[in-house]
């Protein structure tokens, strides 16, 4: 027993002294983390990166949001704070506020392609052709009827219009956290309601209040990832679920997928720019830390050549629609100032 | 005088005989709600384990294929590798020698990957080069090229090679996406379908147990090739931590409260203090582990040192809770025999009542540690549930767990591979429970015939 007690102090002391020693040197694999849409991308990446450079570490790719990968990544400078924020949406300006605040100032940012949102029903339901004002009246508290607002009236799809199927109106949409919300914001409710029009004579607090208020008796925002979605909609055939492109292509066998003002989203569409909800996607890198952690630069430089993110690459098979190679040379370019 | 006797006990006999209907009914009652009560709980335990046993088995296998690949020097254009010559350092040809590594990492291996799978093929079989590849998994050119960069001398050579078939092949072969979808609900193509069927005619796909479970780590890049192997080793290490830490101090702290601290209101605090704290939910652990370990004592991100140590702060209090519970159950004699006998009372503690109450700190430490291995809220606050596709080599790695594995490949986009697959990882993980408990109930009833 004594020998035990002995033995485990002297573990003790060994893994505190260890450990201290430890910490002096710095990290040399690359920390990613961010917008769980980026995620997927940036992990074959990351992989391919560690598979090609036997000299640089693999990265580690983290999730959490992209809100919650700005939060990690303005934390400030140093071995224990992110390299890398993985972003479905630019940076605001005030998250760069709180970034500066905390000593990160070089922040470059990468855009390395789109994605496309989708809406998508269970495979076995009625087709869908939604419009945005469609969308808007099915998911906005009050709406414009006969020149009134008024509580949301509408159950079913098909009271919004006839062209839509009879069947009641349930909406999965991403979560607040999600740089996807924003751009479904942004793409598909604010258009619908400008479509919708609304009552003259409102402020603008007003205006904002009805675009961004949704009924909460159909609505769920869903704060995790989109198996989360896919799983209400399994739970009710009848949910309409939010999702990116690259989502919904792996899973076609159980999803139906929504045209949007008639177009069909696919990896042509939305880089032809016809569908009309797609946005870019970006990360960010921390130039403090370039010459730091190893291998950084060449990671970015990687991420954007023609073999990963080009026309044909490794992530357009994953689902990433690439931008033009006249956009990559330019970031690239912004990137190495 | 007995006739009166004999009138009451007739009467207190009727009186009994009334009652006993009831008396049987109520006992029926309560035997029939305890059956019922075991038959549900068991019943919802047999179906968590036959959903997990059905969807997880058949991803124990794995579908592979066997190929001839050849070296073919026309397609791979590639100086030899450099050897090491007279009077050249070692720092020099090692540096030669990555630069050669890099030129092979950039030949372009797919171009021999599909040559290979044409030649499996029959005669004139017409399908694109893309959707060709799309039959094996993607890191088919990294497992070809790393056998050439291992042995150079394999240029113009053929080779037999077991490649993984790619997760959507896998999904195909085993059934798990309906075979009737109509082409565009598919993900392969119609003609790779038909020719995995004819490769599994002919033996080129065959299954085979999915060694690459164990053996390799997750994977996005190449999902049929992902593993457990880093979040096997993460688990180790943090597990490591716990046991090292957690036993000792929680151990120590029991003895001192139960043995030698005067009986105060200050110990009075800290003991009820100890039990809210075994009560706290892990989350708060996790919280407070971001908090200190990471922001202020600077330990790294994703790092099973400080998962280890917020595992370590929510076992202690099981441990403390359970050891001073056995100190409290050992009888009062043996410790006056030990005083009796001149022991002193750290004598006292360490001779006779610590080994007498070892089985069940043994139990509670290993109950205490199994429940830290399936911990995962705690985790993900910290960090481990990044996508990490290394190996940790020391506990200061950025390494997963395998819960947390679990809890990532559940939210992985390619649902048909992946939900076996993590039914898969669930019955790892059980088994690891199933046995650290038996170990448990085994060392306990052999230690307690000894003590």
């Amino acid at each position: 027993m004594k020998t035990a007690l002995y033995a485990s102090a002297a573990v003790i002391a060994l893994t505190a002294f260890g450990t201290n020693a430890a910490f002096a040197q710095s990290r040399d694999t690359i920390q990613i983390a961010g917008s769980s849409t980026v995620l997927p991308f940036s992990s074959i990446v990351a992989e391919e990166f560690g598979a090609t450079f036997p000299e640089f570490k693999t990265p580690v790719v983290g999730s959490g949001g992209t809100g919650g990968g700005f939060r990690q990544f303005c934390e400030g400078v140093g071995d224990n704070t992110i390299d890398i924020a993985n972003a479905s949406r630019p940076m605001r300006d005030s998250e760069r506020e709180a970034c500066a605040a905390a000593g990160v100032t070089d922040i470059r940012e990468v855009q390395f392609g789109f994605d496309g949102i989708v809406f998508a029903s269970s495979a076995a339901g009625a087709d869908f052709a939604l419009t945005p004002v469609q969308v808007f009246k099915a998911i906005a508290a009050k709406v414009p009827v006969d020149g009134q607002l008024v509580d949301n009236p509408y159950k079913t799809w098909n009271e919004i219009d006839p062209s839509l199927p009879n069947q009641p109106i349930a909406l999965a949409i991403p979560g607040s956290n999600h740089g996807t919300r924003e751009v479904f914001q942004e793409r598909v409710v604010t258009p619908g309601a400008e479509a919708a029009e609304l009552p003259e004579g409102l402020t603008d607090e007003e205006i904002e209040a009805v675009e961004t208020t949704f009924r909460q008796d159909v609505v769920v925002e869903i704060a995790g990832d989109y198996t989360e979605t896919l799983a209400r909609l399994t739970a009710d055939p009848n949910t309409v679920g939010v999702f990116g492109l690259s989502f919904y292509d792996q899973n076609r066998d159980t999803l139906k997928v929504a045209t949007v003002d008639g177009v069909t989203p696919s990896l042509e569409t939305v880089a032809a720019g016809e569908y009309p909800v797609s946005r870019p996607l970006y990360f960010y890198v921390k130039g403090q830390h370039i010459g730091v952690i190893p291998g950084l630069a060449e990671f970015t430089e990687y991420f954007l050549s023609e073999g990963m993110s080009g026309n044909g690459g490794t992530l357009e098979g994953a689902g990433l629609i690439p931008q033009p190679a006249e956009v990559t040379a330019e970031v690239l370019a912004n990137f190495q100032q | 005088m007995s006739d009166t006797t004999l009138a009451s006990a007739a009467e207190r006999r009727k009186l009994v005989r009334a009652g006993l209907g009831r008396r049987h009914l109520t006992e029926r009652l309560f035997r029939g709600f305890g059956i019922l009560a075991i038959v549900l709980a068991l019943g919802f335990v047999g179906i968590l384990f036959t959903d997990v046993l059905r969807k997880g088995i058949p991803a124990f296998m794995q579908s592979n294929v066997h190929l001839a690949v050849t070296y073919d020097p026309e397609l791979l254009k590639i100086d030899p590798a450099p050897e090491q010559a007279a009077g050249q350092s070692d720092a020099d040809f090692r540096a030669a020698r990555l630069a050669w590594e890099r030129k092979v990492a950039m030949l372009n291996w797919n171009n021999v990957i599909e040559a290979a799978l044409r030649k499996a093929a029959p005669e004139g079989f017409e399908i694109d080069a893309r959707q060709i590849l799309t039959i094996t998994e993607t890191d088919a050119r990294h497992r070809v090229r790393e056998r050439f960069a291992a042995d150079p001398s394999l240029l113009g050579q053929t080779i037999e090679i077991d490649l993984l078939a790619s997760a959507n092949t896998d999904n195909w072969v085993k059934g798990n996406i309906d075979r009737n979808l109509g082409d565009a609900q598919q993900q392969l193509s119609a003609p790779a379908r038909a020719l995995i069927d004819i490769f599994e005619e002919n033996g080129t796909i065959t299954q085979g147990f999915a060694w690459s479970l164990f053996t390799n780590v997750d994977s996005r890049s190449a999902p049929a090739s992902a593993g457990l192997l880093g979040a096997l080793m993460g688990t180790f290490w943090m597990m490591l931590i716990v046991i090292v830490l957690a036993v000792p101090l929680g151990v120590g702290s029991a003895i001192y409260l139960e043995e030698f601290a005067p009986k105060s209101r200050i110990t009075d605090i800290i003991e009820v203090n100890i039990n809210n704290l075994a009560a706290v939910p892990s989350i708060v652990f996790g919280l407070l582990g971001a908090a200190v370990f990471i922001n202020w004592f600077r330990l790294p991100l994703s790092a099973p040192l400080a998962g280890g140590l917020v595992l370590t702060l929510m076992t202690l209090p099981t441990i403390i809770i359970a050891t001073r519970a056995a100190l409290k159950g050992v009888s009062p004699a043996l410790r006056q025999a030990a005083l009796g006998m001149g022991a002193s009372k750290t004598q006292m503690v360490f001779h006779h009542v610590l080994p007498v109450t070892f089985p069940s700190i043994l139990t509670a430490t290993i109950i205490g540690v199994a429940q830290a291995m399936g911990e995962t809220a705690p985790l993900l606050l910290i960090g481990m549930n990044a996508f990490v596709a290394a190996v940790p080599a020391t506990p200061i790695d950025q390494a997963t767990a395998l819960p947390v594995q679990i809890f990532l490949w559940q939210g992985n986009e390619n649902r048909n591979f992946f939900e076996p697959r993590t039914s898969a990882a669930i019955m790892v993980l059980l088994a690891f429970m199933i046995t650290l408990n038996a170990i448990a109930i085994f060392l306990r009833s052999r230690l307690e015939k000894r003590a």
